[in-house]
């Protein structure tokens, strides 16, 4: 037996032998590096203290005591003769400066030089050549007037006032009833709020046109009804177009009170339970309630959905809308093209259509604040 | 006589079940708000449901006017169409990078400028705040003229940076609301916490990073799944300025004429019908709705950060 197992032992023992010897030099090479590492380190140290650190130290020391700038004490001096005295306040200041620097630089170039450019370039006719860049013509309030004037634009501005006139109201009363609903004391309230939020994450512009396409906008029973030929035949074109567009995209509408419900409730939880109790000793129903506590701690905060509103659906972009015709008149517009009119016109487009927003917002907060200043 | 006690007994004790003590604490009530409740998230839910279920529909079914919900069989085949015209999954990743990018820059560069309206005075605060709130109102198609001029003379026209530089400086889509919720945030912090380590010798950028940041991890959260989101679904902007099939939104404004060169006409069971565009659109908004139920806790908190309903 044992001369059996013999021969097995000794190449066990020779294959861990091997290994033990492999590991050991494993670990002296490691440890050799290591050992390499931390001397060359050591050097490198050494000599940046003895060599390098010096000249940084004169290079820091020409920097802050030149004829240009010069620190002394807590008094920074430029050109010898501006004297700055570090203080806490500027301190604070220098830094609030330095961190909102980012949104500064990036206002000036994204946002305030774009915004007078385009009110420059709605002033003139401007086209873009490859060779020269943007060239400019001045014609004065020509491009406004022909807006004002052209038989395909008007009528697109007029349905937005209307669609906004008549949408937005209902967005909002839409939104508060949803937030007063789920602010009962319900069972499943994440999940309500869920499904009311989902059109925020889900709504983007192919999607929504799909469905507009395919008729998924509006309830099967609503679509094909005897009130919308009845008002399409009896009432004017500017009132029956938003008004058939409410009914058709009635969902799509109502999708955008997806944050304004949830502002809503926001409002509605800050309001203190104890009112309602006191109110319904007192005797009040629950319908005196919502007009007589509800609304009224809520009625600030539809300044802020209606502006949300407002811009949120000013700013979806149908196909063959305002948007998008300023779109097409960019991109497309030649000297020689006389359908389309290039970027003075464009501009002047988006411009009209921003006026008429701010207007439309003004109103709506207008009305709102002065109906809560009365009572 | 005992009977007649009953009865009345019975008549309150049935008022109470249906009119509660106080009306709101009744049956009744409850029945109307729940049956509000579910009619209401019908009305809201049905463009949903409406392309979930036609987009498993096959043609005939399309057709039969007695099929509204139920289809007669699960038609795959319309799915894995719609893959091969928004060339999926490589144009998934396509859309997360550039979507990644951009929202990873808007988030810490609103975080950065939140944090320094907040915890800092200096001149013209109020005025840069205010312009920055106003900036939420200016839609940017009012700036776009202008915009396509200095992207053109800065070079950036038809590529991402052209997303990512503005949102590294703070003007991205909706920036202001992200920087309403940083800002919202960071004052919430207490002013002491910053002097103590002030005192220790901090530095502002140590105080941020080691401080501020930890603390804001939630709002980071928020704001960066809601500028995904509105990223992602942002296709007018997007398609202007850098490039028409960059994110999958914008590969489905363009189903139609895609799907006409991968399925020629006359081949066999090629005709595009809605059932498959409505297939394309539901893979669209998957990933958002896979994102959406996974973090809905933070979506739904987004508006108390905001603080707009005034604490």
């Amino acid at each position: 037996m044992k001369k059996v197992f013999k021969p097995i032992k000794t190449v066990l023992n020779s294959i861990s032998s091997f290994f033990k010897m492999i590991g050991s030099s494993i670990h002296k090479g490691f440890a050799w590096i290591k050992k390499h590492i931390i001397k060359g380190y050591d050097l490198w140290y050494d000599w940046h203290i003895r060599k390098v650190e010096p000249i940084l130290a004169k290079i820091r020391y020409a920097l802050t005591h030149n004829f240009l700038y010069r620190v002394d004490g807590l008094t920074h001096i430029y050109f010898s003769f501006i004297k700055i005295k570090v203080t806490r306040k500027r301190r604070e200041s220098f830094y609030g400066y330095m961190f909102i620097l980012l949104w500064l630089v990036g206002f000036l170039i994204f946002t305030l030089y774009p915004m007078f450019y385009s009110l420059y370039l709605s002033f003139h006719e401007a086209y873009y050549r490859l060779e020269s860049g943007v060239v400019t013509t001045f014609i004065g309030f020509r491009n406004y007037i022909n807006i004002a004037r052209s038989q395909f634009l008007l009528p697109l501005f007029g349905s937005y006032i209307g669609k906004m006139f008549v949408s937005v109201p209902l967005v909002v009363v839409f939104s508060i009833l949803i937030a007063v609903l789920i602010n009962n004391p319900i069972k499943l309230k994440g999940f309500w709020r869920t499904i009311f939020f989902l059109p925020v994450v889900i709504s983007t512009g192919p999607v929504i046109q799909e469905l507009t396409n395919q008729n998924a906008t509006s309830l099967p029973s609503l679509q094909n009804s005897e009130i919308l030929s009845y008002i399409s035949r009896n009432l004017g074109d500017w009132i029956a177009d938003p008004l058939e567009l409410l009914l058709t995209s009635m969902l799509l509408i109502l999708w955008y009170a997806g944050i304004p419900i949830l502002i809503f409730l926001a409002g509605l939880q800050k309001i203190d339970n104890s009112i309602y109790e006191a109110a319904s000793i007192d005797g009040a129903s629950p319908w005196d309630r919502f007009w007589k506590i509800t609304l009224p701690s809520i009625s600030p905060l539809i300044s802020v959905a209606v502006i949300y509103i407002v811009v949120s659906m000013s700013l979806f972009v149908e196909p063959m809308g305002i948007l998008d015709q300023a779109r097409i008149h960019m991109l497309v517009g030649a000297p020689d093209d006389n359908r389309w009119n290039g970027y003075g016109y464009a501009a002047a487009i988006a411009w009209i259509y921003f006026l008429l927003m701010v207007i439309i917002m003004a109103i709506f907060v207008g009305a709102v604040t002065l109906k809560r200043r009365e009572k | 006589m005992k009977t007649k006690i009953d009865k009345k007994q019975l008549k309150i004790k049935a008022r109470k079940l249906l009119f509660g003590m106080n009306f709101v604490d009744g049956l009744v009530y409850k029945i109307v708000i729940y049956t509000l409740l579910i009619s209401f998230s019908y009305i809201y839910l049905y463009p949903v449901l409406f392309m979930f279920v036609n987009s498993f529909m096959s043609v005939n079914d399309l057709i039969n006017p007695g099929i509204k919900w139920v289809p007669t069989a699960l038609e795959y085949s319309n799915y894995t169409r719609a893959f091969a015209v928004l060339k999926l999954p490589d144009s998934i990743f396509e859309t997360t990078s550039y979507v990644l990018k951009v929202t990873v820059s808007v988030t810490i560069s609103s975080a950065i400028i939140g944090y320094g309206f907040a915890k800092f005075n200096f001149p013209l605060k109020n005025v840069m705040f205010a312009l920055m709130l106003a900036t939420f109102i200016l839609p940017s198609q009012v700036t776009m003229v202008a915009n396509m001029v200095v992207f053109r003379n800065l070079g950036l026209m038809s590529t991402q940076n052209a997303m990512i530089y503005p949102a590294i400086l703070g003007q991205g889509v909706n920036a202001a609301i992200y920087i309403l919720i940083f800002y919202q945030f960071f004052k919430t912090i207490p002013q002491v916490l910053m002097e103590s380590a002030e005192v220790d010798g901090a530095s502002q950028l140590r105080i941020f990073l080691r401080i501020a940041i930890p603390l804001a991890i939630p709002s980071f959260i928020i704001v960066f799944l809601f500028s995904f989101v509105w990223y992602w679904n942002e296709t007018v902007i997007t398609s202007l300025y850098v490039g028409n099939t960059i994110t999958l939104p914008l590969k489905l404004a363009q189903f139609r004429g895609t799907y006409i060169e991968l399925f020629p006409p006359g081949s066999p069971g090629s005709a595009l019908n809605e059932a498959i565009i409505l297939a394309g659109n539901m893979v669209t908004i998957l990933p958002l709705l896979l994102l959406y139920f996974v973090a809905q806790r933070y979506f739904v908190e987004s508006i108390d950060r905001t603080g707009i309903t005034g604490e």
